[in-house]
C-alpha cells in the first residue's frame, strides 16, 4: 500500500537552525520569531479533527518525528512508501531572501530527519513560492534528490499557479520527473473562496475544495499541458467527487469559447485525465449507494490514490469507500496508482 | 425529374457578407451567405439545438502551435451559432464537436449538396436512427466528445450562378409526390449581421 500524503510537522524552529545560515538563525532569535503563523493553528490541542487523539504524543506536537510516523501508520499499516508532505507556510513570508532560506532549510530538514531515516518514505520539497527565480534555484538545489518526488504549491496563492510566469518553474520540475502537489493552504492574506472570507471553520473547511478548483481551472486554461506535456499534478485534499462536474461544465464551455485559448487541443476534462490524480482524503462521502454512482462520475480506475493525511482525522469511512470498488479498482487505488504516478 | 433549383436573387445584389434566408416548398429554411466573394448555403438550423445560422456571426478560425501563440487563418470562413457559440465550418457545415449526449435532431453526414439530399429533405429521413448515428460516428474514429471531424455537420446545399442569378439546387422531387409550385416564395433579406 502507497499512502500519498502524510504530514511532517517542524517541532519549533529551532529544528531548523541546523540547516540556517547564521544570518538567518540570528534573524530569528533576535526577532523571537516562532515561525510561520499558520501552521500554528493547524492543531488546536483538543481537536480530534486536526489529530487524532491517539496521535498526539506527550510534550511534542503531532506528526513530528520519523519515529511516530513508523509507529502510527507505517509500521501498522504496512505502508510500501508514504510521501511526506510539510505544510509550513513559507509562501506567507513576504521577506524573500528569509522565504528562500526557510524553504531550503525546511527541504534539508526532510531529507536529513525524514527522508534519511526510512527508505520507504518519499517526499514533497517546498518552495518559496512567491518568488519564481527562486523556486526554480531551489528545484536546481535539491530537486535531484532520489527522494523528492514532487513539489508543494499552496492551493491559495497570490496569482494563479497557470499564470505564464510559472511555467519555467514547472518546466524545471518536469525535467527531473517531479510532480506539483496541489495540496490546501497557502497565503494567509488571500481569501480562501473565489468570493471572500469565511467567519467559522466549517465554512472554511467544507469548502477548501474551491480553492482547488480555480487552480485546476487555472492549469488547464493556460495550457500549462500544452506547453509542458510531460507534468504531472496531484491534488492533495482537496476530495474529488467535484472534480467530473467541474469537468463537464468546462467541457461545455469550452466549445464556445475555445478561440479564447486555442491551445487547448481537446477537452478540459481529458486534459484533466491525463494530468491529474486525486488523494483520497478527505472523502466527499454520500450514502453508499448514491456514491457507488457518483464513483462512475469518475469513469476509471486510474485517477485516485489512498491517503490517509495522517496525522488529521478527516471521518472517512475508508473501508466502506473501498468496499464500493471491484477487487481491481481498490488494487489501484491503494497502491498501483500511486506507483506509476510518483514512478516509485 | 428535372433538378429543383430555387432562384434567390441576383448575384449582383448581393454584398459581401450579406445573407438571405428563403423558405423551400416543404418548409426547410435554407440560409445564403455571400462570405468573401464566395456563396454558400447552410440549412438554417443549428444542428445542436436547433438555433437559427443565418443570426451566427462570422469568426476567423484560430489555431495555435503553443501557448500565447496564435494562427489566425484570415479567412472568415467559420460561423458562429448564435445560441451557443460553436463553430462551424461554412464551406462544408462542419462542427468541431460531436455531442452524442446532446443530440437531439442530427443531420445526415454524407449530405454535401442540394442533389445528394432532396429525397432526405422532402422525405424528412434525414435524421438518423440512434444506431446509425452512433455506426456513423464509430467510422470516423470518434469518441463521444472532443473535436474530431464530422459526422456532425450542418446540411449544406450547392449553390452556383446562373445567369447571374443566385441558385440553391435542390434534389428533384419523387416521382410519387404531389407536384409543388415551379417558384418559392418572395426571399426575406434579413439584416446584416
Ligand atoms: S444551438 Fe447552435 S451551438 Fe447550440
Amino acid at each position: 500500500m502507497i499512502d500519498v500524503d502524510v504530514h511532517a510537522n517542524i517541532p519549533q524552529i529551532e529544528a531548523l537552525f541546523p540547516y540556517l545560515d547564521e544570518l538567518w538563525v540570528d534573524w530569528i532569535t533576535e526577532r523571537a520569531w516562532r515561525g510561520p503563523v499558520m501552521p500554528n493553528h493547524h492543531y488546536p490541542v483538543a481537536s480530534e479533527r486536526a489529530a487524532r487523539l491517539e496521535w498526539r504524543p506527550e510534550g511534542a506536537g503531532p506528526a513530528t518525528s520519523v519515529g511516530l510516523l513508523q509507529e502510527h501508520i507505517l509500521d501498522p499499516w504496512n505502508v510500501d512508501n508514504a510521501i511526506v508532505n510539510c505544510y509550513y507556510g513559507i509562501e506567507g513570508l513576504r521577506h524573500p531572501d528569509w522565504a528562500a532560506a526557510l524553504a531550503s532549510a525546511v527541504n534539508d530538514w526532510l531529507i536529513d530527519q525524514w527522508l534519511s531515516k526510512d527508505d520507504r518514505l518519499r517526499a514533497t520539497m517546498v518552495m518559496p513560492a512567491r518568488d519564481t527565480a527562486a523556486m526554480i534555484k531551489e528545484i536546481r538545489r535539491v530537486g535531484d534528490h532520489p527522494g523528492f518526488v514532487q513539489a508543494f504549491f499552496p492551493t491559495r496563492s497570490d496569482n494563479l499557479w497557470g499564470q505564464r510566469q510559472y511555467h519555467g518553474v514547472f518546466r524545471e520540475l518536469a525535467a527531473r520527473d517531479l510532480v506539483v502537489g496541489l495540496h490546501y493552504g497557502g497565503t494567509t492574506e488571500g481569501a480562501p473562496s473565489s468570493t471572500g472570507y469565511a467567519n467559522y471553520y466549517v465554512e472554511q473547511y467544507g469548502a477548501e475544495w474551491q480553492s482547488f478548483a480555480t487552480q485546476v481551472t487555472s492549469l488547464i486554461s493556460e495550457g500549462v499541458f500544452t506547453d509542458i506535456p510531460a507534468l504531472r499534478v496531484s491534488v492533495l485534499e482537496g476530495g474529488f467527487l467535484w472534480f467530473p462536474v467541474w469537468g463537464w461544465r468546462m467541457n461545455k464551455e469550452w466549445k464556445g469559447l475555445r478561440r479564447e485559448v486555442p491551445w487547448l487541443d481537446r477537452p478540459p476534462l481529458h486534459i484533466m485525465r491525463d494530468h491529474f490524480r486525486f488523494s483520497t482524503a478527505p472523502i466527499d462521502a454520500g450514502p453508499p449507494e448514491l456514491m457507488a454512482k457518483a464513483l462512475q462520475w469518475i469513469g476509471n480506475d486510474d485517477m485516485l490514490m489512498f491517503a490517509t493525511d495522517y496525522p488529521h482525522r478527516h471521518d472517512d469511512d475508508i473501508a466502506g469507500f473501498l468496499s464500493l470498488l471491484s477487487a481491481e479498482a481498490r488494487a489501484k487505488v491503494m497502491a498501483e496508482n500511486a506507483r506509476e504516478w510518483y514512478r516509485l | 425529374m428535372a433538378e429543383t433549383k430555387i432562384v434567390v436573387g441576383k448575384a449582383d445584389d448581393f454584398k459581401d457578407g450579406d445573407r438571405v434566408t428563403i423558405e423551400t416548398s416543404n418548409g426547410r429554411k435554407i440560409v445564403v451567405f455571400r462570405q468573401s466573394g464566395e456563396f454558400y448555403a447552410l440549412l438554417n438550423r443549428c444542428p445542436h439545438r436547433g438555433a437559427d445560422l443565418c443570426k451566427g456571426r462570422f469568426v476567423t478560425n484560430l489555431t495555435s502551435d503553443a501557448v500565447g501563440e496564435y494562427v489566425f487563418h484570415g479567412e472568415n470562413r467559420m460561423l458562429a451559432c448564435p445560441w451557443h457559440g460553436w463553430e462551424f465550418d461554412i464551406r462544408t457545415g462542419q462542427s468541431y464537436f460531436d455531442p452524442v449526449g446532446t443530440r437531439a435532431r442530427p443531420f445526415s453526414v454524407q449530405v454535401q449538396t442540394g442533389d445528394e439530399v432532396r429525397t432526405e429533405l422532402d422525405s424528412g429521413e434525414a435524421s438518423y436512427t440512434p444506431s446509425e448515428y452512433a455506426a456513423a460516428v464509430a467510422e470516423v474514429g470518434g469518441s463521444s466528445d472532443g473535436p474530431q471531424p464530422g459526422p456532425y455537420k450542418v446540411e449544406s446545399f450547392a449553390v452556383s450562378i446562373e445567369d447571374s442569378y443566385v441558385v440553391v439546387s435542390l434534389r428533384a422531387a419523387r416521382p410519387a409526390r404531389a407536384p409543388r409550385p415551379p417558384r418559392p416564395e418572395e426571399p426575406i433579406k434579413e439584416a446584416i449581421g
